[in-house]
């Protein structure tokens, strides 16, 4: 069963479609688990699934399709670091293996404490300020060096 | 119409057309995976790509639609460059393995890969891997690394199935076909995802690695099942059935089989198979030479009708049974002097017999199902009774069309219902004198006075009016009656009301017909009323025991309405004489076991629900010393000294019997003199309501052993109501005795509130639940 504040919010974007193509909802309704929990398990894609009369293998194609949704616990902090071709000119695999050192986890994995996962990503059509990474797939950090790694990593290790 | 030019040959199309079907018009092929002429384009193969004139790159024959003037070139340099190139990356990740492949030999990528393929690969980088799966006994996934996501059993599932059971999860070079988690596809129609595949990755799980294409002749046969009648290619090696394949008829079972028809080979094969005419003698079964047995029975059968009179005899028949066979049990039984023989055995209410102008029939061709705007289904299990037929419906609800159904049950139909009673059998006929009354206020019609009392005491509820404005306002009407309303206590009743209502709205109407032989039956004469006197009737034949029994293809317990009474009275008999391919219950009652073959070992006829007169020949050697029934039936008739049955061959029965292919005048579903009567039948307590689960429904499905493991032929459950089941004071999930007449069974209850209250769902047709009472009637349920 979905949660009262994600059902509010997937009923809301169900205003945007005719009644008969509730299953438009279904990008939006995954991202709201997400939000809420982090990931999304096979049982969310169920009640996703119940709730816009979808079946729930159609929800699966679309959580496995798009790379943004977690299949996985992903850590309180998800850092997506993009590898697209503008931020790897610019050294992303320099980053992106710094902060796997200083976090001491690979791609896909998230650190003992639960508060950091890493993510390899794609472009985010903001590549002047390529290196850059996101965070929980919300807020974008560019011009990377290993400084405001730090200084990112030290701000998110303290909320 | 649009003119175009393919290959320098002009030819006129419809607007809409693709550039495929055009070609494919002209007799051109154009080599293609992805597309398939029932399913949506999904034009991801690219395997069809041509040159078109103008365009400057190749274009996707399927998915490019045809322009006035457009020419099209599909074997030029530039298609064949194109074409080759999408072979190439088909094969790169496409393994190696077609020595060891099932499909090897009937395969589209490996006919393919010989035209359009190197015969060397310039990818010499690791192949991707893509773990197998288990989605169930029937489908294969084993070797998924062979699939080229050409999604065509996607498609499937979606747009003719009803259900989206597999899906292609992740993307790129990570797409995979799979189910939902560990899910199974349990779809009734998920056998042609098999033919659909176009490479080895989904491949038949009974006949995987049991023969190759090439050792296998086919031969063309009917499905003994359903009422539709499919036509199958029956694949024979060794004089062994080894696998079942539809052939396309467009107008019977498209290019589809239901697993059913598909997997039920398996039961001719089956251990249980009697091969030796036995006789019971000082309660020990001995094998004798079919002289001695059939001296035996000619002996016994002149013995009754001399000493306690022909009347003693009766002969029970299934559905099934052929058209030759049945009309020869018929005319060998009233050669007797007995007029007691019939075929309808789970039927409950007979007294339309006689009423009715003809053979109960379809009342339309199966083709213009998909063409109705306006159904109503009364008593229907329809997705597990007529698989294809249900596809048909679904088809049409795409269309537009709006299906209303009242039944006791609410299985999921996987389509859109506009409007839905489920109510328990007791009100089926008052829901249906609410349609017909609000329909006749629609209509301003003035109802016949056969119906007119029954329905000035109803008044329309909001879902009865609904469904007569639903029916009102269509063009092309259609009225059918489902098993569950043929087996009926009621079944008259429901029928007359459904009649007018169809009248009423210029609609078509008919049954769906239980069995492939369900018009067969009645035109055979296997029908107590068919003679100058009327004989007993299948339930009448039980209450009133006769002395002697000849039960032809029939295990009384599971193809009767009540098994407790069938068993009765056939332990209470002098003699019964079980005409069977298998050893099965008959054992405990029998004095005789005469082996008869299966459909793939004699020749006959099955007239489908629509009508269709259909022959076939048998496609093996009878097993053993089992013959046909219809012969046996030749002998008995002889050895009893009855006139008129020196046939020669099966034909000669069928013609004598039908006398030409067009049996269209035989056929009438119209009630006359039958009057609807108010009284309902006094219901008390729970009221079982039985479906007979789609695996259980004859002798040979009954010994499939892969449909055995599907979910379908899961061990039946009481199903009921939770407030019913609160009133019980018991839990979901419990064991409870459930007790008809003498008779009580233990099976786990669970709650369903799909269900309407008053009502247990039990299966028929099951040995569990054999030892039940009938179908329909009063059931007491308590802790087991």
């Amino acid at each position: 069963m979905l949660s009262e504040q994600v059902r509010v919010k997937v009923d809301r974007e169900l205003k945007k479609y005719p009644p008969d193509r509730k299953q438009s909802a279904v990008m939006a309704a995954l991202r709201f688990v997400q939000d809420e929990k982090g990931w999304i398990d096979t049982g969310d894609m169920v009640d996703v699934a119940a709730y816009l009369g979808m079946s729930q293998m159609g929800v699966y194609e679309v959580a496995t399709f798009y790379n943004m949704y977690n299949l996985k616990p992903m850590g309180r902090h998800t850092l997506t670091v993009c590898t697209n071709l503008s931020c790897q000119l610019v050294g992303a695999m320099e980053t992106l293996d710094y902060i796997k050192n200083k976090l001491g986890i690979r791609v896909g994995e998230v650190t003992a404490d639960g508060k950091f996962g890493l993510r390899e990503g794609e472009c985010q059509n903001v590549c002047d300020e390529a290196p850059l990474l996101m965070i929980n797939n919300k807020k974008t950090c560019g011009h990377l060096t290993k400084e405001k790694i730090d200084q990112i990593l030290a701000e998110l290790d303290k909320e | 119409m649009i003119n175009i030019e393919i290959d320098g040959k002009h030819i006129d199309v419809e607007n809409g057309c693709s550039v495929i079907d055009a070609a494919h018009q002209l007799g051109i092929y154009i080599p293609h995976f992805c597309y398939h002429k029932k399913l949506s384009i999904a034009a991801n193969c690219r395997m069809c790509l041509v040159q078109i004139e103008k365009a400057p790159k190749p274009l996707p024959a399927c998915a490019t639609p045809v322009a006035e003037g457009m020419k099209v070139f599909t074997a030029s340099e530039q298609a064949v460059k194109a074409q080759k190139g999408v072979m190439e990356f088909l094969l790169i990740n496409h393994p190696l393995d077609c020595p060891i492949c099932d499909q090897g030999g009937e395969c589209e990528l490996q006919d393919l890969a010989v035209g359009y393929g190197g015969s060397a690969s310039r990818y010499h980088e690791e192949k991707r891997v893509v773990l197998h799966k288990d989605i169930g006994p029937l489908v294969a996934a084993e070797e998924m690394s062979r699939c080229i996501n050409c999604t065509r059993c996607v498609r499937f599932g979606i747009e003719i199935g009803g259900a989206m059971e597999l899906g292609q999860a992740f993307r790129g070079e990570h797409a995979e076909i799979m189910a939902f988690v560990s899910d199974t596809v349990d779809s009734e129609l998920s056998g042609n995802m098999i033919d659909l595949c176009p490479v080895g990755a989904l491949t038949s799980k009974p006949f995987r690695y049991s023969a190759r294409t090439w050792e296998l002749s086919r031969r063309k046969s009917i499905s003994p099942h359903d009422s539709l009648g499919s036509n199958l290619a029956v694949q024979v090696k060794n004089n062994r059935v080894m696998r079942v394949l539809p052939i396309e008829n467009e107008n019977v079972n498209e290019c589809w089989l239901s697993d059913k028809d598909r997997f039920s080979y398996e039961g001719l094969n089956s251990a249980e198979r009697l091969t030796k005419p036995m006789i019971k003698q000082g309660g020990k079964w001995l094998e004798v030479e079919w002289q001695v047995a059939l001296e035996y029975v000619s002996n016994g059968l002149r013995q009754i009708a001399h000493e306690t009179g022909a009347e003693y005899i009766g002969a029970l028949a299934t559905p099934h049974s052929t058209l030759e066979e049945l009309y020869l049990l018929q005319k060998l039984v009233r050669g007797l002097g007995s007029q007691n023989v019939d075929f309808r055995l789970r039927q409950s209410d007979f007294s339309a017999d006689s009423k009715q102008t003809g053979a109960p029939w379809l009342g339309m061709a199966v083709a213009d199902i998909n063409h109705v705007d306006r159904f109503l289904l009364v008593g229907s299990f329809l997705r597990k009774d007529h698989p294809l037929l249900a596809s048909r419906v679904r088809q049409a609800t795409k269309k537009g069309a709006q299906v209303n159904l009242i039944h006791a049950t609410d299985d999921d139909l996987l389509m859109p219902i506009a409007n839905k009673e489920i109510v328990p059998p007791a009100e089926m006929t008052t829901v249906l004198a609410q349609v017909l009354k609000a329909l006749a206020a629609a209509k301003q019609a003035t109802l016949d006075t056969s119906v007119q009392q029954v329905v000035q005491s109803v008044t329309p509820s909001a879902i009865a009016q609904a469904m007569a404005d639903s029916l009102a306002s269509g063009e092309r009407v259609a009225v059918l009656l489902g098993n569950f309303a043929q087996q009926h206590p009621q079944a008259s009743q429901l029928q007359l009301l459904a009649q007018h209502i169809a009248t009423l709205c210029g609609a078509k109407f008919g049954f769906f017909g239980e069995a492939a032989n369900s018009v067969g039956g009645y035109l055979a004469q296997a029908v107590p009323f068919a003679g100058a006197e009327h004989g007993m009737n299948a339930s009448a034949m039980l209450t009133a025991q006769r002395k002697a029994y000849i039960l032809l293809n029939a295990e009384v317990e599971l193809d009767m309405q009540n098994p407790q009474q069938a068993l009765a009275a056939m332990g209470a008999a002098d003699m019964v004489v079980a005409l069977s391919a298998y050893k099965h219950h008959a054992m405990e009652y029998a004095d005789v076991l005469l082996p008869i073959t299966p459909f793939t070992e004699t020749s006959g006829t099955f007239i489908s629900s629509e009508g269709r007169v259909q022959s076939f020949k048998g496609t093996v050697q009878p097993l053993g010393d089992a013959r046909p029934a219809w012969k046996v039936l030749r002998v008995l008739g002889n050895m009893l000294n009855i006139p008129g049955f020196d046939y020669n061959n099966s034909e000669a029965v069928r013609d004598e019997v039908l006398g030409g292919t067009d049996v269209s005048a035989k056929l009438g579903n119209v009630l006359h003199g039958v009057s609807a009567q108010n009284a309902t039948w006094n219901v008390t307590g729970l009221q079982r309501v039985s479906d007979v689960p789609i695996y259980a429904t004859d002798a040979i499905v009954r010994r499939a052993a892969s449909l055995q493991k599907t979910r379908d032929a899961a061990t039946p459950r009481a199903l009921i109501h939770s407030v019913e089941l609160e009133k019980l004071n018991l839990q979901s999930g419990e064991m409870v005795k459930l007790t008809q007449g003498h008779g009580s069974v233990r099976l786990s209850i669970i709650a369903d509130d799909s269900l309407p209250r008053g009502v247990v769902r039990v299966a028929a047709g099951h040995t569990i639940t054999a030892e039940l009472g009938a179908m329909f009637g009063t059931i007491r349920v308590e802790r087991a």
